[in-house]
């Protein structure tokens, strides 16, 4: 097991050594699906307050649940894309407690029979490295609806529309070491589940929380005392928490003191986590089998259809990436970590060579696309019209850097790239004829240069610049060097 | 004109359809008797407009020949079931004046078929109670009454404390009583431990709780799931089986109810039961059974083994042990499903300084002390450290009572007769103040069926030496209601119908 042994990359410098922190994380992350988990009101964010709440959501007396079966697809196929053991039999709990937001006074969810059971995530570094993080569970339980505490001076509002939306409850196993693979582990389990298309990854919107357990310890010791850090919704505040919260602990013990398990919430604005409940103040939830629904259960065959209709995952996509279009490692985790992106990549790759379609892609577009805080969804350069341009400069049509240009005039323009080379004349010069003449009229003005040349080779880009400035740019640069060369009398 | 309220379900539909009578004239009769009758407290709301409105409409079906199979026919409809409009309670003060924008499965299926509501009846809060008397709205008096006192006596202490009047018993004791008292010509009940059953026998009436899973719990206000099952009291076995078949039904919107065809119930009233074979438990025959109780039963095996029927001794051993596994699985279902009853939505809601606060005032407020004791009693039973002793080994013991049945039903035995009680009716205000144990007993012999699932039906037999109703129940095959009726079509025939004394309570 890969992080069986302490890399000491990873170690935290303490004032009496080295500790090893240990991140174990549980990810809420919501089921996309039209309907709630129970109930048939949308799931669209942004609506009315309390415009998408059915009576079932708002807990009116004698309503029950009925399972959306889509939501029990979504969460085997996130299962099956976390390559881990799906349960044909799992079971409904209620989770008992009170709070406004909480029509029922109970949270249906999964507590011992859950729907997705052992799996592993393997996770990119920046190094390049790899860790695998284990995957503990994951089950399927009901969103909460929302408090609003500024809409009246003295009460507080409740909007219904979250209520009974599906969530995934993913938990990790206590595989991470770093601030750096928290982060890397969400991202990459975000990018799963976009290309299972079973959650949007969207953190602003509320659709990816985490719950952070982080604990320190000795190299080599024993676990120590987790804390747990509610509801962080970045992946930028995840890392913050994560790193905030060890330093805490490991503060506390080289005083001298030893670490609370409780219930903390990180601020980002003041950069500390503060106690929100402890051990002590920890709910008693009551959980007992919902009695109003039946054991969820499905075949083998349910779970085979929905295999058989997976798409392409990030890992097998990469592997394939460099194997088919000979890309270096980095380059193809780039293009997969987004499945449009990866699309993309194809698209212009296609019968082309992949390296300089990578190139192009990754550097120019992503680049150019990066800077107008754009994406590959909204690229006003489409795969189509970047596949011609790289079609232009293998052809010889265009140089490289009238490329760029063309690139420039394709993002911000538009048009077929074919067209603007024609109109424009970017058309780079290839009939040697021409070329030729204006090498001999550059020669002819600068004798005593061309003279120097013949012992001094470097004094060729001179000329090659020389020649290009009199074909106003559009001369086959390799062209003209190798013309000046056989009248130089170089080699 | 004979008095319409005196027909069986059977004979006003049967007249309906021959235009013999019509359906706003049968609901006139009944809106009077309930008029006269409401010192019994059977309804807690009267809907006589609704009530009209729905006969009219029916008479004009029936002058085209579009009747349903219920076409204006009056029924009351227990508080614990939602009518859209119309202010629905489970006769808790929690609720308020709650009116649901919805209307139950059930009672859309009576409507569908053409019967006409009168109100809402009067139960056990929440339906927690085996009198009635945990009601907001009081308690339901019977209208068997003490056949020694006098006229005067009665009606002195129906205007008073009603003391030494009977129960209806519960927590279906509206639904009992008005039915008894010809209030209505059939009423909605719901059965979690014997809320159909026990009221039936205290009155006289009949009562089947179907197997679990046949009638929607859509729209009926939960108690504890996996228990509730609705079920109809009528006066004859006909007219339950008739109700039954309208109440009865899958419904998409209840995963617990079963996808399987309702059966014409009404056919299998008066099918011969010669050839089958009647189980009789010997556990059911529990220290302290009173004789009357006990010759009761014996009559009843006798008229089933004249009629042809197989009578078997059958053991059913985890019998002693359902009435307190009962007694967790059924409020820890309730300490969660009333978790819902908390101010912020609806129904009552007492201001407090916080939001806790509110919470503590408004249920203390809001539930009578028979449901504060079973949320209490949930809650514990569900806490971390007491979980696995008691939930877990209550559904351990469920289980076994299950397959108590079970086997029983393998060896070829189609149905099994037992006691419906193991007393007649009590006093008001007589029981359970002391020891809420002693109320609980009363669900001694009915409380195994809804543990198992089973359909039972509950008929009266005979009157107990202080003339008062005595009741048998007969157990059936999951979904098998069919024999039950026709094996209580039997004891019917033989044992006659038993009605209350004239009415001394208008």
């Amino acid at each position: 097991m890969m992080n069986a042994t302490v890399d000491p990359k990873k170690l935290i410098k303490g004032a009496t050594g080295d500790w090893e922190v240990v991140i174990g994380m549980e990810i809420h992350a919501q089921v996309t699906s039209k309907s709630k988990l129970f109930s048939g009101a949308s799931t669209d964010f942004g609506g009315d307050q309390n415009s998408h709440v059915s009576l079932v959501d708002a807990a009116m007396p004698g309503m029950l649940p009925v399972i959306n079966e889509e939501c029990v697809r979504q969460a085997v196929r996130t299962g099956l894309g976390l390559e881990a053991e799906i349960h044909l039999r799992s079971v409904f709990d209620r989770k008992n407690y009170f709070y406004p937001d909480l029509p029922q006074g109970y949270q249906i969810s999964q507590y011992k029979y859950p729907i997705v059971g052992e799996g592993k995530v393997i996770v990119d570094l920046v190094d390049g490295s790899q860790i695998t993080v284990g995957i503990e569970r994951l089950h399927l339980e009901q969103d909460a609806g929302k408090s609003l505490h500024d809409q009246h001076p003295t009460m507080s509002y409740v909007d219904l529309n979250r209520s009974g939306v599906a969530l995934m409850e993913i938990v990790s196993k206590p595989d991470l070491r770093s601030a750096e693979e928290a982060r890397a582990y969400v991202t990459k389990l975000r990018t799963i589940m976009r290309y299972l298309g079973t959650c949007d990854g969207n953190m602003d919107e509320g659709s990816l929380r985490a719950d952070v357990n982080v604990s320190v310890r000795r190299p080599g010791e024993p676990l120590g005392t987790r804390c747990e850090i509610k509801n962080v919704n970045s992946i930028r505040f995840i890392g913050q928490a994560v790193d905030t919260e060890a330093r805490r602990q490991i503060a506390i013990i080289e005083d001298g003191g030893t670490i609370d398990q409780e219930t903390r919430l990180f601020d980002p604005a003041k950069g500390e986590t503060r106690s929100m409940r402890s051990k002590e103040e920890a709910h008693d939830y009551r959980y007992f089998p919902d009695p109003d629904l039946l054991p969820l259960e499905f075949d083998q065959a349910f779970v085979d259809e929905l295999k058989s209709h997976l798409p392409e995952l990030p890992d097998a996509k990469k592997a394939r990436f460099m194997a088919d279009y000979s890309l270096p490692a980095y380059d193809a985790g780039v293009l997969v970590a987004e499945r449009v992106q990866a699309d993309y990549f194809e698209a212009v790759a296609k019968g082309r060579d992949g390296k300089t379609a990578a190139n192009w892609v990754i550097n120019e577009l992503f680049g150019r696309l990066n800077k107008e805080g754009k994406d590959v969804t909204t690229s006003p350069v489409s795969a189509d019209q970047l596949g011609a341009i790289v079609d232009l400069i293998s052809n010889g049509t265009i140089s490289g850097k009238m490329a760029k240009d063309l690139f420039e005039i394709v993002f911000t323009e538009g048009g077929d790239p074919l067209q603007i080379v024609e109109q424009r004349g970017m058309k780079q010069v290839t009939d040697t004829g021409a070329i030729e003449a204006a090498v001999d009229a550059v020669l002819a003005a600068n004798p005593d240069k061309a003279e120097q040349a013949k012992t001094k080779p470097g004094m060729l880009g001179w000329f090659v610049g020389q020649v290009m400035k009199e074909t106003g740019g559009k001369a086959n640069p390799q062209s003209v060097s190798d013309l000046l060369k056989a009248k130089i009398g170089l080699e | 004109m004979t008095d319409l309220t005196q027909l069986t379900l059977a004979e006003a539909r049967d007249a309906l359809r021959s235009k013999s009578i019509s359906a706003s004239e049968l609901t006139k009769a009944h809106l009077a008797a309930m008029e006269q009758a409401r010192a019994l407290n059977a309804y807690v709301l009267e809907t006589p407009d609704q009530a009209l409105a729905m006969a009219a409409a029916s008479d004009e079906k029936l002058a085209k020949g579009e009747a349903g199979p219920l076409e204006g026919i009056p029924l009351g409809i227990k508080d614990l079931y939602a009518t859209q409009g119309v202010r629905t309670t489970a006769c808790s003060n929690i609720l308020g004046d709650f009116t649901p924008q919805y209307e139950s499965t059930v009672t859309s299926q009576l409507w569908r078929d053409g019967a006409v509501m009168l109100g809402k009846l009067n139960n056990d809060e929440f339906a927690m109670g085996s009198s009635n008397e945990s009601s907001s709205f009081g308690p339901v008096v019977s209208p068997w009454a003490p056949p020694e006192w006098s006229q005067d006596k009665l009606a002195s202490a129906l205007k008073g404390d009603k003391k030494g009047l009977l129960v209806p018993g519960g927590s279906s004791g509206g639904s009992s009583a008005a039915v008894a008292a010809h209030l209505c010509l059939g009423a909605t009940a719901t059965d979690t431990g014997g809320s159909i059953r026990q009221p039936a026998a205290f009155t006289g009436t009949v009562g089947i709780k179907p197997t679990y899973g046949r009638c929607s719990r859509w729209g009926i206000v939960a108690f504890a799931s996996s228990l509730d099952q609705a079920g109809p009291i009528a006066r004859t076995v006909r007219d339950s089986a008739i109700m039954l078949r309208s109440m009865a039904g899958h419904d998409a919107k209840d995963t617990t109810s079963v996808d399987r065809a309702v059966p014409d119930y009404e056919a299998a009233v008066g099918r011969s039961i010669k050839g089958m074979k009647i189980g009789i438990p010997k556990e059911y025959r529990v220290d302290g059974l009173s004789a009357e109780i006990d010759q009761l039963w014996l009559k009843g095996v006798q008229w089933l083994r004249d009629a042809g029927a197989e009578i078997v001794d059958v053991s059913l051993p985890h019998t002693k042990y359902a009435l307190p596994a009962y007694y967790i699985v059924a409020p820890a279902e309730a300490s969660s499903n009333l978790a819902r009853y908390d101010g912020v939505r609806y129904g009552l809601r007492v201001p407090g300084k916080d939001i806790a606060d509110m919470y503590e005032k408004t249920r203390a407020a809001g539930f009578g002390s028979e449901v504060r004791r079973r949320i209490m009693i949930g809650t514990y039973v569900l806490s971390a450290g007491y979980y696995d002793a008691y939930y877990v080994r209550a559904q351990k013991i469920r289980t076994l009572i299950r397959q108590d049945f079970e086997n029983v039903y393998h060896a070829g035995v189609d149905a099994i007769l037992t006691p419906a009680t193991p007393s007649p009716a009590f006093g008001i205000g007589e029981m359970g103040a002391s020891d809420p144990v002693e109320m609980y007993l009363n669900d001694i012999f009915t409380v195994t069926v809804n543990m198992a699932g089973l359909p039972g039906l509950a008929l009266p037999a005979g009157l107990s030496a202080g003339g008062l109703p005595l009741g048998l129940q007969l157990i059936g095959r999951p979904f098998d209601e069919e024999s039950l009726f026709s094996i209580a079509e039997v004891i019917e025939q033989a044992a006659g119908h038993f009605k209350p004394q004239q009415v001394w309570w208008s």
